[in-house]
């Protein structure tokens, strides 16, 4: 029996090197000494990305991949401010509403692509005639549906008649006249979206070569993109807007936000675009002062298949999803289920947008499992049925079947996840209208102001309108607020149709979303906007 | 042996036109439009998503594309891909080099440290090195290869920061050692395993005991007579493995961030990117039909009682 025993040892060896390893961990946290420490004004520093989906060209740049590598080589002519998200002027001199349909455009001087072409007003009209040009397929396209002449450029069938839109004129090499083909009086706050950056004149010889070395105008220019490697920018020296404190940005590409995160820890990434679900829990602990938890931009709704059998033979469907929401306990779901990474929402637009309203959703947003029983009851509801259509591959599943607990257990209507393998699968139920009752659905937004995430979203005739939510009131509110004949007032008039759309509730408001995010001891003066992007000049690189 | 081969060449392209034709159905037949896909949760425009379709020929029926494939294929194109907008052949170029050499790495690991072990134990049967031998192996069959890579990923690279957590550089080979050990151990185990069986058996065989008998010395009785005759489970095993252990890549590569085929394909299949996709599993279904000839044709080398015909 020697054999046997030895190999005892061996086992309680084994498990208790296994234990070891597991049970270790924790790490330091933030260290102390960063004002002593000197910065290197040309150091580079690495950023958590993935490889862009397509050739680096804006107009056709919709994931965050190729979306941050293309806000970090190109400049609008506009910006909006990190912390406020308000509109401020970058490559424009000045922009002028002469009223909500005709906008000039200065142009500053001085400013220059990276191979030394001025920019002028033709770099940007230019650009945008041609990714508004339906041969060219750019999936941007429809941001300059505003336009005077889109559709002469983009019909809905058939080819192109001309490839410039009449709205566009160029009266001198730096002012722009923009003629909008209805009134749009916020359309400012769109030219700052990736759409609308200018494009230098070699781009239009050959696209896809530029699409592979992409020549921008802003702080950041092309150095190197290994493909599935990195992409890595330089600080371009003759930069005419604010000079980055940093030498360049490194976007190292990751397949898993897990790796990168184990990365951030042990500082061989300077800086995370966003902590993976499974480190949520404990992302503070690991990088103390170094965590950041700043405010996003974007909301998580469960919305409504106006179209489902479910939801159309209810007595009174209003009353009903007003009971579903009211039975959903958000402060409790967020803080536990999501660790804290959502913020339980308030209404239909996100708090550090242009426009928000405190508290506009109301008690329909305020978790009461007593009036939600009666709504549900008075609608005729309460032997109702009803599903959440979710993709698996998105770490829904967890609030789903914490929000569908709340529901059952508060107001006996049963409720279950209905999962789909992943997001295209779910989309394409939700485009065939075919959702049983209800599906999960979220908006980040495109530009900070209430419009966005109000007309786009539940008008009658909207594309984002998913769920074939109709609502004469609200449609006649928002065209009211985009006949405004100011910003100012068509925001205001932005809050009276949020207000109109809590009547009937095309959708439920479950949270805004976190940065939640954090940086290596590499580097110092980490900060995010409201997109969850790192301010990328602000962010300074210690010596080594 | 010519005509073997000749005629197991030509058994290759059936197997590749079938292969590929059912990978381009199942491909295929996934539910969801990858082209919508593409604008997420914002509204598409029609116009583009036609365009995309008919530029990259995926409005046509699947048994036309299929064609337009393996046609375009046979002359060495394998496309382009609608979501990258890049060449299947460049990002293929830059992704195997990466997995050949993990998967190298692995395979060495597999070869030297099975082998040795597998030898080790069936020598010493039913003796402490052999129960010591069996009890890692089976440790390592048991744990699944997700467990082992996050608990090498926190023990090197976190807490003795020998290594960093992920790999950095993934053309540097020297930086693969520890996911090429992780993804080779479960193999290792099983080759561990086979030769130490094969090896315990043949010991008694007649030969080895004939050869014993002669006054041959002990290393030329276990290197030549007890060695060749008990390697050939085990190259059978290798020679698929080299396959599995490519496309197995997936787990490893996702943790340690290594940026080969295991990577490439898991997000080419979540994006509906079929071209890259069939283009990368054609490459893989070649490797497996290559190694496998390679093992029968080694068999004869081990064997050479063994007649192909």
């Amino acid at each position: 029996m020697r054999g046997a025993k030895s190999a005892k040892w061996v086992a309680i060896a084994a498990v208790v090197a296994l234990g070891a390893t597991a049970c270790g961990g924790g790490g330091d946290s933030g260290s102390g000494d960063d004002a002593s420490r000197a910065v290197n004004a040309n150091g580079v520093f690495s950023y958590q990305s993935n490889e862009p989906q397509h050739p680096i060209q804006p107009a056709n740049v919709m994931e965050t991949g190729g979306g941050r590598i293309t806000d970090a080589l190109f400049s609008g002519l506009v910006d909006y401010n990190p912390k406020t998200g308000k509109l401020e002027n970058l490559v424009a001199e000045s922009i002028k509403q002469d009223d909500a349909s005709h906008y000039t455009i200065k142009v500053k001087q001085g400013w220059t692509f990276h191979n030394g072409e001025k920019v002028t007003a033709h770099s940007f009209v230019d650009a945008w005639n041609w990714a508004a040009d339906s041969k060219n397929a750019q999936q941007n396209a429809s941001w300059f549906a505003d336009i005077k002449g889109y559709t002469d450029v983009h019909p809905e069938k058939g080819d192109a008649k001309t490839d410039k839109m009449s709205g566009l004129t160029t009266p001198d090499d730096y002012t722009i006249k923009v003629e909008l083909a209805s009134p749009v009086p916020y359309w400012t706050y769109k030219l700052g979206y990736s759409a609308f950056y200018p494009l230098p004149k070699v781009f239009y010889t050959n696209p896809k070569k530029y699409g592979q070395e992409p020549i921008g105008n802003g702080a950041y220019k092309f150095a190197k993109w290994n493909h599935n490697q990195d992409f890595l920018v330089k600080t371009y020296a003759k930069y005419a807007g604010p000079k980055p404190k940093n030498g360049g940005i490194d976007f190292k590409f990751y397949t898993s936000a897990e790796a990168a995160y184990q990365d951030a820890v042990s500082d061989n990434l300077d800086v995370l675009d966003q902590v993976a679900p499974t480190d949520m829990a404990k992302y503070h602990q690991d990088l103390g002062k170094r965590a950041v938890d700043a405010p996003q931009n974007a909301i998580q709704t469960v919305a409504v298949a106006e179209y489902a059998p479910t939801i159309k033979n209810l007595k009174d469907h209003a009353k009903f999803v007003q009971g579903l929401s009211m039975a959903i306990d958000r402060n409790t779901i967020t803080k536990t289920v999501l660790a804290g990474s959502r913020e339980p929402a308030t209404g239909f637009v996100p708090p550090a947008v242009e426009g928000y309203k405190a508290n506009a959703c109301g008690e329909a947003c305020t978790y009461n499992p007593k009036k939600a029983k009666q709504l549900i009851q008075e609608a005729g509801g309460a032997n109702a049925s009803i599903s959440i259509l979710y993709n698996a591959d998105g770490g829904h599943k967890e609030w789903v079947t914490a929000v569908c607990a709340n529901i059952t257990q508060n107001t006996g209507v049963k409720c279950e996840g209905d999962s789909k393998a992943d997001f295209k699968t779910a989309l394409d139920v939700r485009t065939k209208k075919k959702v049983q009752s209800l599906y999960r659905s979220g908006w980040v937004q495109d530009y900070p102001l209430n419009a966005n995430f109000l007309k786009d979203l539940y008008g009658s005739k909207a594309a984002g309108n998913e769920g074939g939510y109709a609502n004469k009131e609200f449609d006649r509110l928002s065209a009211k607020a985009d006949g405004a004949s100011s910003l100012e007032e068509s925001v205001k008039l932005y809050q009276d149709a949020e207000a109109a759309l809590f009547k009937d509730m095309p959708a439920i408001p479950l949270w805004y979303y976190k940065t939640n995010a954090g940086y290596s001891k590499n580097v110092k003066n980490v900060t995010y906007d409201t997109f969850g992007k790192p301010v990328f000049g602000d962010v300074e690189v210690f010596k080594k | 042996m010519g005509r073997y081969v000749a005629r197991r060449l030509l058994q290759m392209i059936p197997v590749f036109l079938g292969t590929t034709l059912l990978i381009f159905l199942m491909v295929y037949s996934l539910p969801g439009d990858p082209v919508r896909a593409l604008w997420g949760d914002r509204p598409a425009d029609p116009q583009a998503m036609a365009r995309l379709k008919h530029e990259y020929w995926l409005d046509r029926p699947v048994l036309e594309q299929y064609w337009h494939y393996v046609s375009n294929v046979v002359k060495g194109d394998f496309g382009t891909s609608f979501v990258t907008g890049r060449r299947v052949v460049d990002v293929m170029s830059e992704v195997f080099p990466v997995t050949i050499r993990l998967a190298l790495v692995a395979f060495t690991i597999e070869i030297v440290v099975g082998l040795t072990l597998g030898l080790v134990s069936g020598l010493n049967r039913g003796k402490i090195a052999d129960k010591f031998v069996l009890l890692v192996t089976l440790l390592l069959v048991s744990i699944p290869i997700f467990v082992l890579g996050f608990i090498a990923q926190t023990v090197f690279g976190n807490q003795l920061g020998w290594v960093t957590p992920t790999v950095q550089d993934s053309n540097d080979i020297t930086q693969l050692i520890l996911p090429g050990i992780v993804l080779g151990s479960l193999s290792f185990a099983y080759v561990a395993r086979l030769s130490r069986t094969s090896i315990a058996e043949n010991l008694r065989a007649d030969y080895v005991r004939t050869a014993v008998a002669k006054g041959l010395p002990r290393r030329r009785v276990i290197g030549v007579h007890l060695m060749r005759n008990s390697l050939i489970p085990v190259v059978t095993f290798l020679g698929t493995d080299l396959g599995a252990l490519m496309a197995g890549a997936i787990v490893t590569e996702g943790i340690f961030n290594v940026h080969g085929i295991g990577n490439t394909l898991y997000r080419s299949i979540n994006q509906s990117d079929n071209t890259t996709v069939v283009g990368i599993v054609t490459v893989l279904v070649l490797v497996y039909l290559v190694s496998s000839l390679l093992v029968d044709l080694l068999y004869a080398v081990l064997d050479p009682r063994i007649r192909y015909v």
